[in-house]
């Protein structure tokens, strides 16, 4: 066990990132995919975190700040056209939307 | 007890994530995101930014889990999660997420000697973790910070016109 020091939160964030990955890869319904996506993003603001508390720094939680406004942006249009895509097509599952598949 | 608090963090915000894409019904996927959220929201508070420990849980559960669920309302889910769940690649993409996660651990496991160089001291003498960031933000960031509101009016804009029945 020992001292937990900025490695141990980087594992987990290494391991978040991955799940979230995975989600976004194998996944077919889209609002689940938009949800790997927040994931993902929260793997990155712990990063951004740690390395801000290792290095007394605040940038790195200004930047979480920004994620996190980034992430509410792109939560918000997504879902906008997971909406839109629905009522055009009758389907939310990503592979059924093939359109321009050749 | 931090290693505890730690470990308990970690494993809450690990499982709610693979629950969060593993489970069939969005409804429970977007419980586990929460479970997840609020295991990132400790994880935070571990590291002393109290602040985005509150903006973790008001906006991302408040307000992004909220909005999802809100979707998954009005979305019609049922013939999805009758469905299968996972598409015919997910081998491929289980190798690649592997691999590359052996490489990111491979780098923190060999760079894991440089964490140690700094010792984490406190910085900025008495003031807390809110009155730090709101200098930073207002003195170094104050562009970006007005350049978010625009993309958070575009995004509000946007996502209204995409929903909309008739423009």
């Amino acid at each position: 066990m020992g001292d937990i020091g900025t490695g141990h939160y980087l594992v987990v964030s290494t391991a978040l990132l991955l799940i979230g990955t995975l989600g976004v890869l194998t996944r077919r319904n889209i609002v689940i995919i938009l949800m790997s996506l927040e994931l993902i993003l929260n793997a990155v603001n712990i990063n951004l975190v740690a390395f801000s508390h290792h290095f007394g720094n605040m940038s790195g939680q200004i930047f979480a700040i920004f994620v996190i406004t980034v992430a509410v942006a792109e939560a918000s249009v997504g879902l906008g056209i997971l909406i839109a895509m629905f009522r055009n097509k009758g389907t939310v599952l990503a592979d059924e939307i093939d359109l321009l598949k050749w | 007890m931090d290693t505890f608090f730690f470990y308990s963090f970690a494993i809450l915000t690990l499982l709610g994530a693979v629950l969060t894409i593993t489970q069939n019904s969005a409804v429970r996927s977007a419980i586990w995101l929460i479970v997840s959220l609020l295991g990132v929201a400790g994880l935070f508070l571990l590291q002393k930014a109290e602040f985005l420990f509150a903006v973790q849980i008001v906006l991302y559960i408040g307000g992004i889990m909220v909005l999802f669920l809100f979707v998954i309302m009005l979305v019609n889910l049922d013939d999805a999660a009758k469905q299968a769940q996972f598409n015919k690649q997910w081998w491929l993409a289980l190798g690649c997420a592997l691999t590359v996660g052996a490489e990111i651990l491979y780098i923190i496991v060999k760079g894991s000697d440089s964490f140690k160089l700094p010792a984490p001291g406190p910085t900025g003498g008495t003031a807390g973790n809110t009155e730090m960031l709101s200098d930073a933000l207002f003195r170094d960031y104050l562009l970006p910070f007005e350049v978010a509101s625009i993309l958070l009016l575009v995004a509000i804009v946007g996502s209204v016109v995409m929903a909309k029945k008739r423009i």
